[in-house]
């Protein structure tokens, strides 16, 4: 039973993991807070969910579900934060939030309030591990997740392009001074944060098989708490946050009742606030600032 | 005779403007609040409580609620103003979501089933305490007070350095605001007769800064006017029912781009005053 809740939290907990990293990435290197993640999130998994639905197979939803949300991210970057990059941070955000009550009422009238259901599992076999039984299609979240942070890793950390990235993120106007250009790398950290929320949004929709347009408020926006948790200033704190968060979660709901769930999460994100504001993983507080 | 369709409107718009206030105030000293409806639930849940549990005349529960929350708010808002801008906006939106999960959780009254009991009020009693609050804000503003908050929002290291308690007034302000959206839920439950966790949810906190933002976010008018158009516009525009969410969302971010202030202001509304006559 404890073991089995163990991997049901580790899935859950990969799926924050992406979501948190994909908040990260923007607050990281902007300071800005994208509420739109939470249903860009949501959005991707109507995306993979559709393909899926259409009968092609699963890596297609999943690059569907990034590239779209990738796209949308990409609008948002344009029309919501560029013009609005030198007003005070809370600016940009009230602008992101326009978009998210947007993307959740169109979602609401193409597919509609009720939740969407597939018939039958994407991928139905399970593996039985002595006490521990696992679905393919957890271990797919497992292993798509592992895949993308790897690749999110290599991107940040290997490319002239995420050198670009971490010298904005560490001094916008020094960056920009010795020469990099600070548009395309902008809409380059939207794009990369939507394709991750995108992502996410269609392995957990295919993990449950099913989909409502509320899945963004439900689940992505507790994905800032795992940030917070994790750590604003870095984006790497959410791969221990989120496998923790998932799991807290996941025990919460197997021992104490599933509504308290939410109360736990969010309570632990305002005592980080207070208390870590650096986050877990974030090091002493003289480090503050946009870091990468 | 206003038909009982128009006056369920109006009381709508009443209700949101005391929530649009609650945001306002804070907003004044210069912190966004995404967590207001957390006040709101709690005045919703106490008030209803007093009212149909302990069988308090609603006014005094009113007060009662108006003061808990405020006090709450106070007791809050101390540690949780150390926080700035987006992270205070992310703690509130904690503390929304901690909110109604208690009540979902909170069997005593009803949990996920929600409580009920509660009798009718009249629009015109929803609208006196609207009108009175919308007063106070009004005469707030004309006070050193304001100007006070005013110099936080503008430059907290100044206003210290000057002489002012910006903690005092930051908490003050919360608290008080607190005090606004439990009003605003103590109405809201003697209006609908009927209240669940779900009503106070994220999304109502974010009807509170549309309000305002789209309304005018430098005059405490700003929030009425916002109330209307939140609650009127797709009343007037019917072909939008469907996709109001989406233009609401929309205008929020077209105002953001071209009139940050939102629609009223100090300058439009001294031209207002000039028409009228003398």
């Amino acid at each position: 039973m404890f073991l089995q809740q163990f991997v049901n939290g580790v899935t859950l907990g990969a799926v924050y993991t992406l979501i948190a990293l994909s908040f990260s990435l923007v607050m990281g290197i902007l300071g800005v807070l994208n509420l739109a993640i939470a249903e860009l999130f949501m959005i991707g998994g109507y995306f993979g969910f559709a393909v899926i639905l259409a009968k092609l197979p699963l890596p297609v939803a999943l690059l569907a579900g990034m590239a779209g949300a990738a796209l949308v991210a990409a609008a948002i970057e344009k029309i919501g934060y560029q013009p609005l990059r030198n007003a005070p941070p809370v600016t940009p955000m009230l602008s992101t939030l326009g978009f998210s009550i947007i993307l959740q009422n169109v979602a609401t009238n193409l597919w509609g309030s009720d939740p969407l259901q597939l018939s039958e599992e994407v991928l139905s076999a399970r593996f039985t591990f002595g006490p521990v039984s696992i679905s393919a299609m957890q271990l797919v979240v497992l292993g798509a997740t592992l895949v993308l942070v790897i690749l999110l890793a290599f991107v940040v950390q290997r490319t002239s392009m995420g050198r670009a990235l971490r010298a904005i993120a560490e001094n916008r106007d020094v960056a920009r001074l010795l020469g990099v250009s600070a548009g395309p790398v902008t809409l380059l950290a939207f794009m990369l944060s939507g394709a991750l929320a995108g992502a996410a949004g269609v392995l957990i929709s295919l993990h449950y098989a099913a989909i409502t347009p509320y899945i963004g408020v439900e689940i992505g926006l507790k994905a800032i708490a795992v940030m917070v948790v994790g750590g604003t200033t870095r984006i790497w704190g959410a791969l221990i946050a989120g496998p923790l968060i998932g799991i807290a979660e996941v025990m919460t709901t197997a021992y104490g009742g599933s509504q308290i769930r939410d109360f736990v999460v969010y309570g632990l994100m305002i005592a980080i606030l207070l208390l870590r504001p650096q986050g877990l993983l974030g090091g002493p507080r003289s480090e503050q600032g946009p870091r990468v | 005779m206003m038909s009982t369709y128009y006056a369920g409107l109006l009381a709508d718009v009443g209700i949101l403007l005391l929530g649009a206030l609650s945001v306002y105030v804070i907003l004044a000293t210069g912190q966004l609040s995404l967590g207001n409806a957390g006040f709101m639930g709690i005045g919703a849940y106490l008030t209803s409580y007093l009212t149909v549990t302990a069988g308090i005349p609603l006014t005094a529960a009113l007060m009662m609620a108006a003061a808990a929350s405020g006090l709450i708010g106070v007791v809050i808002g101390f540690p949780a103003l150390r926080l700035k801008g987006i992270y205070l906006a992310m703690a509130t939106l904690g503390f929304g979501e901690m909110v109604r999960s208690f009540f979902l959780n909170f069997e005593a009254m009803g949990g996920s089933g929600g409580f009920d009991g509660m009798r009718h009020v009249s629009l015109a009693y929803i609208w006196s305490w609207a009108a009175a609050i919308l007063l106070l804000v009004a005469i707030l503003e004309r006070s050193q007070l304001w100007l006070e908050m005013r110099a936080v929002s503008d430059d907290e290291t100044a206003a210290g350095l000057v002489g002012l308690n910006t903690t005092t007034i930051k908490v003050g302000a919360f608290g008080f605001a607190a005090a606004v959206a439990a009003v605003a839920g103590g109405l809201f439950a003697h209006h609908h007769v009927y209240i669940e966790p779900g009503n106070f949810s994220f999304e109502r906190s974010i009807d509170f800064v549309l309000a305002v933002i789209l309304g005018g976010s430098t005059v405490g008018a700003g929030a009425l006017v916002g109330a209307l158009l939140l609650v009127m516009l797709p009343e007037y525009l019917r072909f939008l029912a469907e996709w109001r969410f989406a233009v609401f969302g929309a205008l929020l971010i077209a105002m953001l781009l071209v009139r940050r202030q939102g629609l009223l202001d100090r300058s439009l509304l001294g031209m207002f005053g000039s028409r009228r006559p003398a």
